[in-house]
C-alpha cells in the first residue's frame, strides 16, 4: 500500500472556509466564544481557522488561545518521553464557549487531556470539538467531533494520518502501516 | 537531555541544555501554578519519600508541595523523629523505605557527598536537597531561573554571591548553574570564608562590598552558617554585618538598579537590611515561588526515567 494525499492544499483551504462558515452559523459574531488550539499539531489549524476567520468575518468576538495537554495525558512514563509546551490562554474560560481544535482526532485520549486542561482556566460553557481528519471506528474513550474536515476509516488496514502544514503547501497523508 | 538523567545529585554534572529544559518545563508548571486548578494527575502512581537529616522550612514544604501538585504519593522522613537516633545506618533506614515501594527519594543531610553515596548504594532515584557544604542543586536552578525571568536571560549577566561561600551549598551550586548559563560569578565575603581556591572554578573574588555591588548586575546574599562553623571566623555578626551587610544607603550610592536575591533563611539586620529585603529591587518571594515550579519540572523530568528504565 502506497501513501497518498487525503486532503491537498486546495481542499484543506476549502475546509477551513467551511469551518469558519460553520462557526458564523452556530455562533453567529462568535460573542462568548473563544477558539483554542490544542498543542502540538492542532495549533497549525487553529491559526490558519483565526486567520480565515478575521478575513470573513471582521469584527468578530471571538478570542484566540492554545493549549498544551502534556501533563494531564494519561500515558505519562507509559510510552514516549511527552515534552511540555506553551499554553497561551490569556483570558478565563468561565462561561465560555470553547471551540477546542486539533488536526487528528483518533482514540480521543489527547482530546480528554485537552479538555481537563482547558478546565484549568475556569468552567466553560460548552466545548466543541472540531478537527481536520476524524479516524473513525478507532475511538477508546466517548468523544466526537463537532466539525470535521474528512473522515476516514483506517481500522482495517492499520494506515494512518499525517498532516503537513507549510504555506502554500497544506497537505495531509494517508500513510501505509509501518509495520506490515 | 534531563528525561534521560536518574538523579540530580549536583549541577556539576547537569548539562547546560537539561538546565534550559528543566527551565522551559517549569515554564508550563508555573503557568499552571498561576491557574485556578493548581493539580496535574502526571505523577499519579508514582511515590516520593522526602528524607531530611537536617531542618528545612522553604526546600521542604516547596518539594512537598510539588510533589503533591503533581499528584504523587509522598512520605515524610524526619532523623529527628526516627530509627536514626537508636543506630541505623543511612543505607538500612533508606532500603527500609524503599521496600514499602518508594519510587524516589529526595534527601537532605549534613554530609557533604552522602545523596552521591546513596545513588551508589541504593537501588531508587534520588534527589539532592543539600548536602552538607556540597551542593543544594534545586536551589541553584530556582536562583538562575528567576534570574531569567527577572532579566529575560542568565546569559552574559553579572553575579556576585556574598556571604559565607565557605560552607555554602548554595554557592556552589550556583556557581556551576550560572557559570553553565554563561553567566560571570563574583564571590564576596570576608577572606576567612571565601575558600582558598575558589579562584580556580574561574570565579571573580572581592573583599569589598561595594565595588562588587558596582560590578554586579545580580547579588545573591547569603546567611552566615553559624551551625557549620566550627571556629570563629570574624570577630563578632556585628563587625560582619558592618563590612557586608547589604543596606538601602549602599544601593542608593550606586549609579544603577541591580537585582536582589536570597536563598533563606534571612537573618534580617546581619546580611541584609529588612528595607532591601522587603524593597522594589528584591525577589526574595518570586525566588520561593518559583522554587515549586522548577521542583515540578526536576521530579516530572526525572520520573520519566525510570519509565525508560523499566522499558528496557
Amino acid at each position: 500500500m502506497e501513501a497518498k494525499i487525503l486532503i491537498n492544499h486546495r481542499q484543506t483551504e476549502l475546509i477551513i472556509r467551511r469551518f469558519v462558515l460553520q462557526l458564523i452559523e452556530h455562533h453567529g459574531n462568535l460573542e462568548n466564544c473563544a477558539i483554542i488550539g490544542l498543542q502540538p499539531r492542532g495549533v497549525e489549524l487553529s491559526r490558519n481557522l483565526f486567520r480565515k476567520l478575521n478575513e470573513l468575518k471582521p469584527g468578530h468576538a471571538a478570542r484566540y488561545g492554545e493549549l498544551d495537554n502534556t501533563f494531564f495525558r494519561d500515558d505519562i512514563r507509559r510510552g514516549e518521553i511527552h515534552m511540555p509546551r506553551p499554553s497561551k490562554i490569556d483570558f478565563s474560560t468561565e462561561s465560555l464557549n470553547i471551540i477546542l481544535v486539533d488536526d487528528v482526532l483518533f482514540t480521543g485520549r489527547s482530546i480528554r487531556a485537552g479538555i481537563d486542561a482547558l478546565i484549568n482556566f475556569g468552567r466553560p460553557a460548552r466545548v466543541e470539538l472540531m478537527v481536520l481528519v476524524d479516524r473513525r471506528y478507532n475511538r477508546e474513550l466517548p468523544i466526537s467531533a463537532d466539525y470535521s474536515g474528512v473522515v476516514v476509516d483506517s481500522r482495517s488496514t492499520g494506515e494512518h494520518v499525517k498532516v503537513e502544514w507549510n504555506t502554500n503547501q497544506n497537505q495531509t497523508w494517508l500513510l501505509p502501516n509501518k509495520e506490515k | 537531555m534531563p528525561a534521560t538523567l536518574k538523579h540530580l545529585l549536583g549541577i556539576k554534572g547537569l548539562s547546560e541544555e537539561s538546565i534550559q529544559q528543566i527551565f522551559e518545563t517549569a515554564d508550563n508548571f508555573k503557568q499552571l501554578l498561576n491557574s485556578p486548578v493548581k493539580k496535574t494527575p502526571s505523577l499519579r502512581d508514582f511515590t516520593v519519600a522526602n528524607l531530611f537529616f537536617e531542618n528545612s522550612t522553604r526546600t521542604r514544604v516547596s518539594f512537598e508541595l510539588a510533589e503533591k501538585r503533581l499528584g504523587a504519593d509522598i512520605v515524610n522522613f524526619s532523623s529527628s523523629t526516627s530509627s536514626v537516633k537508636k543506630g541505623e545506618t543511612l543505607i538500612d533506614t533508606v532500603n527500609n523505605i524503599l521496600s514499602m515501594k518508594v519510587d524516589m527519594l529526595v534527601m537532605r543531610h549534613p554530609a557533604p557527598g552522602a545523596c552521591m553515596f546513596l545513588a551508589r548504594h541504593v537501588n531508587a532515584q534520588i534527589v539532592n536537597a543539600g548536602d552538607g557544604t556540597h551542593e543544594h542543586p534545586t536551589q541553584a536552578l530556582l536562583d538562575a531561573y528567576s534570574i531569567r525571568e527577572k532579566l529575560g536571560s542568565v546569559y552574559g549577566k553579572k553575579v556576585v554571591i556574598v556571604g559565607d561561600i565557605l560552607h555554602s551549598r548554595v554557592a556552589l551550586s550556583n556557581i556551576f548553574c550560572l557559570q553553565k548559563l554563561g553567566a560571570d560569578v563574583m564571590v564576596c565575603g570576608p577572606k576567612t570564608l571565601i575558600p582558598r581556591h575558589i579562584a580556580d572554578l574561574g570565579v571573580k573574588v572581592e573583599h569589598n562590598l561595594h565595588n562588587a555591588l558596582q560590578w554586579c548586575d545580580v547579588a545573591n546574599m547569603l546567611r552566615i552558617q553559624l551551625e557549620r562553623q566550627d571556629i570563629k571566623y570574624f570577630p563578632s555578626l556585628r563587625e560582619y554585618s558592618m563590612q557586608f551587610g547589604l543596606t538601602q544607603s549602599m544601593l542608593n550610592k550606586l549609579d544603577k538598579e541591580i537585582v536582589i536575591m536570597h536563598p533563606g533563611p534571612i537573618n534580617r539586620g546581619v546580611e541584609i537590611s529588612s528595607e532591601v529585603a522587603d524593597g522594589n529591587n528584591s525577589i526574595i518571594l518570586q525566588q520561593v515561588e518559583n522554587g515549586v515550579a522548577v521542583r515540578m519540572a526536576v521530579l516530572y523530568l526525572l520520573a520519566q526515567h525510570q519509565l525508560e528504565q523499566s522499558k528496557s
